[in-house]
C-alpha cells in the first residue's frame, strides 16, 4: 500500500506548516484528502494519564470546535489526545491525527481502530515513511507538526514535565494563540496547565474563546431542551462539579429511580457526561 | 459360589444401574476387583476386608472375585465399598443371597465397619426407585436425602447393622424427614447504610433475574451488597429445589442435618478458581460453582482478577442456562441457570472513582485491566452500577429498608414477569430508538435495556413500559470505558 505525500515547497503543502523552524521535508497521509489540511485547523492536546474531568473537557471542547468548522489537530495518544478525536467524530466533524511513527503503525494500538475512523473521514499524517518504528524522541518532533498544522493550540490537561507543553512551546515560537484549561490548583494533573496560564496564556473556559480568537462565527446556539423538573433539579444539583448518582438523589431530594430517569433525559440531551460513577453538568447551568 | 448386589453409578448427574457381583472359588487366598474400578474404587479391598472382620463377621479364605458390572463403565469413588461387602457376605451365604435382590446399596466402608455417606446418594435413590427397588441400603446420614427421592431408605451406621438387617434381625429407626435448610441466617439488607442506588438495583436484580456488575472503589460495600441478593429472591418450588439438592449432592456439599435447599443458593468462588471448578468437569464430570448456583446467585468477587478462560467459559452457561462437559467416554450436561453478579474496582490500583484519592495507575496499566474483561462478557451483564465512596454523615444514618420488605415488592414482580411481561409503549419505543441513535448503545444492549425496563415497569406495577421505565433501565447500561 502506498501513502500520498506532500512535499516541502511543492503546491498543497500547509503554508502554515511550512512557518516552523525545521518544517518537516515530506509529509505522509493516510485517509481523506490533503485539502483538508487548508481548513481552519486547532490542536486539541492534553497528558495521557488524564483525570475524568480532563476526558470530559477534551471530548466536548473538541467536538464543539469541531461542531464550528474546525479541524481538531492532536497526537493519536491515550487520554486526552484520543478524547479529542473522539469528541470531533461523534461531533460530526473533521479530525487529524499525527503519528510520531511510521505512516503505517498505529501507534499505540489501543487505538487502531480509533485511527481508522479518523482516516474514514479526516486524515492521519506523520512525517516518517511506512516501517519506522515510534522511539521516545519521535514524539516532541511530532508535536512541532502539530503545532505547526494549527492557528491555535489547546491544552486541557498536562502535568508540569508535560509533552503537551512541548506543543504549547512550538505554539508560541510561531506566535500562535495557546490556550489552556484550568485545573484544580490542587491536582498533579493540572499543574502544567495552570502554569501555562501563569505564563500568559488565555484561560480557555468556553469553545467560543477559541471561535473569537481566530475569527469564526458561531452558528447560533441550540435552544435549552424542554425539561422535566426533576431534571431541572437534578441539572441545578450538579452545578457545583461532580457528584455520584446517591449524591445527587440527596441534593436533589429526588428518590434514586427517578435521580437515574432524569440523568438519562439529561444525557440523552446531550447535557450531562457520565464517567466512573460520577455526573458531571456538561456546560455551566 | 456367586452372589449379586445393586448399586449405580454417578455419571454426571445420572446414576447408571451397576450389578456387583462377587464369586468364590478354591485356590489361594486373594481378593481381586475388575470392572474399570478407579483408584478410590480399587482401594475399597483394605476398607472391605477390614470392615467385615470388624463387623464380627468373616471374611471368607476363598479365592474372591468382585465384577461391577456394565464391566465398559468408569466406577469412581469410595461408595461401592458397602454393595462389594455386602456381595461377599451373600456369596460366603453369611446373608441371604435373594435378601439382596430388592435393595440397592451405596455407602463407605470406615476400617471399623461403621458406614460412612457419600455423594449422591438423592441420585442414587432416585434411580433405584425408578429401577422398581423397594429400599436403598445407605449411611444414617445419607437416609433423610434419599428420602427426598421417594424410596424408604435403611439408614444404617454399621456394616453390622446392614448385616442383622439383611438376615431379618434389625429393624433401623424411623427416618427423619428432610428439613429444609431455611434462609434464616443470612444478612439483611438493613445494614447496608445509605447506597441507595446500588439497593435501587438489587431490587431489579431480585425481580428480573438481571446479572449485576458492580463497581467502584474498594471497601464501598460492593461485596456486602451482593451477598444480601439471595434472601430477596423468590423461594424455590419443590421442583427447582430437588433439582439443586441433586446438584449439591452430586458435589458433596449437602448439609446432612438440613439436606433439602429450598432457597436460593449462594456461590462466591475465589478468584484463583480453575475454569473446570467453576464451569464443571474433572475426569468423571462434576458440577462446578455454575450449577451450584443454579436458581441462585453466582458472586464473582474482583472479577478482572479471575483468570480468563474462567471468564470466557461462563459465556456459554450464561446463554443457554447449561454446561455441556464433553468427555472421550460421553458428555454430562449440568444445569446452570444463576443471576451472575461481579464487582471490581476501576483501575488496578483502586482509587479511580474515589474523589478523595488519586488514581496512580499507568495507562497502559489501565488499559491491561480493562482488556480482561471481554466485550462479550461484559455485555452480557444487565445493570452496571458504579458505587462511590459513601459520605461519614451516611454511615452514621438510620439502618436502611429490610430484606423482608424489599421482598413484598420483589415477589409480585418477579410473579407478575413470569405470567406476561408488559408490553412496549409507544413513548418508550421513542425513547429507545433515540437512545440508539444518541448513545453507543448495540442490537444487544437495546434488547437488554429493554428486558431491564420490564422489571422496572413490573415493580412499579405498570400494565405497559413507559418511557420512565425505560430512562431507569437506560441509566445501568455499560459505559463505554468498560467494554474497551
Amino acid at each position: 500500500m502506498s501513502y500520498p505525500i506532500l512535499s516541502k515547497g511543492r503546491p498543497g503543502y500547509p503554508p502554515l506548516l511550512a512557518e516552523l523552524y525545521d518544517p518537516p521535508p515530506r509529509l505522509h497521509l493516510r485517509g481523506g484528502p490533503a485539502a483538508i489540511l487548508a481548513h481552519p485547523c486547532v490542536a486539541v492536546v492534553g497528558a495521557r494519564s488524564c483525570s475524568p474531568y480532563g476526558a470530559q473537557v477534551a471530548r466536548q471542547f473538541a467536538g464543539e470546535l469541531a461542531a464550528a468548522g474546525l479541524v481538531v489537530v492532536s497526537g493519536l495518544a491515550r487520554g486526552v489526545d484520543g478524547e479529542a478525536h473522539r469528541g470531533a467524530l461523534a461531533a460530526g466533524g473533521l479530525t487529524v491525527a499525527v503519528l510520531g511513527c511510521g505512516i503505517d503503525r498505529d501507534y499505540p494500538s489501543a487505538h487502531a481502530d480509533l485511527a481508522r475512523r479518523i482516516a474514514a473521514s479526516g486524515l492521519v499524517v506523520s512525517e516518517y515513511a511506512p516501517g519506522v518504528e515510534p522511539s521516545p524522541w519521535r514524539f516532541p518532533a511530532r508535536n512541532r507538526i502539530i503545532a505547526g498544522l494549527a492557528r491555535a493550540t489547546v491544552v486541557v490537561e498536562a502535568r508540569e514535565r508535560s509533552g503537551a507543553l512541548i506543543t504549547a512551546d512550538f505554539a508560541l515560537e510561531l506566535g500562535r494563540e495557546v490556550f489552556a484549561v484550568p485545573g484544580e490548583i490542587t491536582s498533579a494533573l493540572s499543574g502544567g496547565t495552570n502554569d501555562l496560564i501563569r505564563q500568559g496564556a488565555t484561560p480557555l473556559l468556553r469553545a467560543d474563546d477559541v471561535l473569537e480568537a481566530l475569527g469564526i462565527e458561531r452558528s447560533p446556539p441550540v435552544p435549552p431542551a424542554d425539561l422535566s423538573p426533576a431534571a431541572e433539579a437534578v441539572l441545578a444539583s450538579l452545578s457545583g462539579g461532580a457528584l455520584s448518582l446517591d449524591e445527587v438523589s440527596r441534593t436533589a431530594s429526588v428518590a434514586a429511580a427517578d435521580v437515574a430517569v432524569a440523568l438519562t433525559e439529561l444525557e440523552l440531551a446531550g447535557l450531562v457526561g457520565h464517567t466512573d460513577g460520577h455526573y458531571r453538568a456538561s456546560w455551566r447551568v | 459360589m456367586l452372589a449379586r448386589a445393586v448399586t449405580h453409578a454417578l455419571v454426571g448427574l445420572e446414576a447408571k444401574p451397576v450389578e456387583v457381583e462377587a464369586h468364590l472359588q478354591r485356590g489361594v487366598p486373594a481378593f481381586a476387583i475388575v470392572g474399570l474400578p478407579d483408584k478410590a474404587c480399587q482401594e475399597a479391598k483394605e476398607r472391605v476386608r477390614s470392615g467385615i472382620t470388624s463387623a464380627e463377621l468373616e471374611w471368607p479364605l476363598r479365592r474372591i472375585t468382585v465384577n461391577l458390572a456394565p464391566a465398559g463403565l468408569r466406577k469412581e469413588g469410595s461408595g461401592y465399598d458397602l454393595p462389594i461387602a455386602l456381595a461377599v457376605l451373600a456369596a460366603s451365604r453369611q446373608i441371604p443371597p435373594e435378601s439382596l435382590a430388592e435393595h440397592a446399596a451405596v455407602g463407605e466402608l470406615a476400617l471399623d465397619g461403621r458406614l460412612r455417606p457419600v455423594p449422591g446418594a438423592i441420585v442414587a435413590a432416585e434411580a433405584a426407585r425408578r429401577a422398581g427397588l423397594a429400599r436403598l441400603l445407605c449411611a444414617f446420614e445419607s437416609a433423610p436425602e434419599a428420602a427426598l427421592a421417594g424410596i424408604e431408605p435403611v439408614p444404617l451406621r454399621h456394616l453390622a447393622e446392614a448385616g442383622a438387617f439383611l438376615q431379618g434381625r434389625f429393624r433401623p429407626g424411623p427416618v427423619e424427614p428432610a428439613r429444609a435448610a431455611g434462609n434464616g441466617s443470612w444478612p439483611d439488607l438493613a445494614e447496608v447504610r445509605g447506597q441507595e442506588r446500588g439497593r435501587r438495583a438489587l431490587e431489579i436484580v431480585a425481580a428480573g433475574r438481571h446479572n449485576l456488575l458492580l463497581a467502584g472503589p474498594p471497601g464501598t460495600g460492593k461485596t456486602m451488597l451482593a451477598r444480601r441478593l439471595p434472601p430477596l429472591l423468590p423461594p424455590l418450588t419443590l421442583d427447582q429445589a430437588l433439582e439443586v439438592t441433586r446438584i449439591h449432592s452430586v458435589a458433596g456439599v449437602l448439609s446432612a442435618a438440613r439436606p433439602l435447599v429450598d432457597h436460593a443458593p449462594f456461590r462466591a468462588p475465589h478468584h484463583t478458581a480453575s475454569a473446570a471448578a467453576v464451569v464443571g468437569g474433572g475426569p468423571g464430570p462434576r458440577p462446578g460453582e455454575v450449577s451450584l448456583a443454579h436458581h441462585g446467585v453466582l458472586l464473582l468477587d474482583e472479577l478482572p482478577e479471575f483468570h480468563r478462560p474462567v471468564l470466557e467459559a461462563l459465556r456459554q452457561p450464561l446463554e443457554d442456562g447449561v454446561v455441556a462437559v464433553a468427555r472421550v467416554a460421553g458428555q454430562a450436561v449440568f444445569p446452570a441457570r444463576f443471576v451472575l453478579v461481579g464487582t471490581m474496582n476501576l483501575c488496578p490500583c483502586g482509587a479511580r472513582g474515589d474523589p478523595a484519592v488519586e488514581c496512580r495507575c499507568s495507562p497502559q496499566k489501565l488499559a491491561a485491566y480493562g482488556a480482561k474483561l471481554s466485550r462479550a462478557l461484559v455485555d452480557r451483564f444487565d445493570l452496571v452500577v458504579h458505587m462511590p465512596r459513601p459520605r461519614g454523615r451516611e454511615l452514621d444514618g438510620a439502618p436502611g429498608e429490610p430484606s423482608a420488605a424489599v421482598r413484598e415488592r420483589v415477589v409480585p414482580a418477579s410473579d407478575r414477569l413470569r405470567e406476561q411481561r408488559p408490553p412496549l409503549g409507544r413513548e418508550a419505543r421513542e425513547l429507545l430508538l433515540r437512545a440508539v441513535d444518541t448513545l453507543p448503545l448495540s442490537g444487544r444492549g437495546r434488547a437488554r435495556v429493554a428486558r431491564v425496563a420490564a422489571t422496572v415497569a413490573a415493580l412499579a406495577g405498570a400494565e405497559s413500559i413507559e418511557a420512565q421505565h425505560v430512562a431507569e433501565a437506560l441509566s445501568y447500561r455499560a459505559p463505554p470505558e468498560l467494554s474497551t
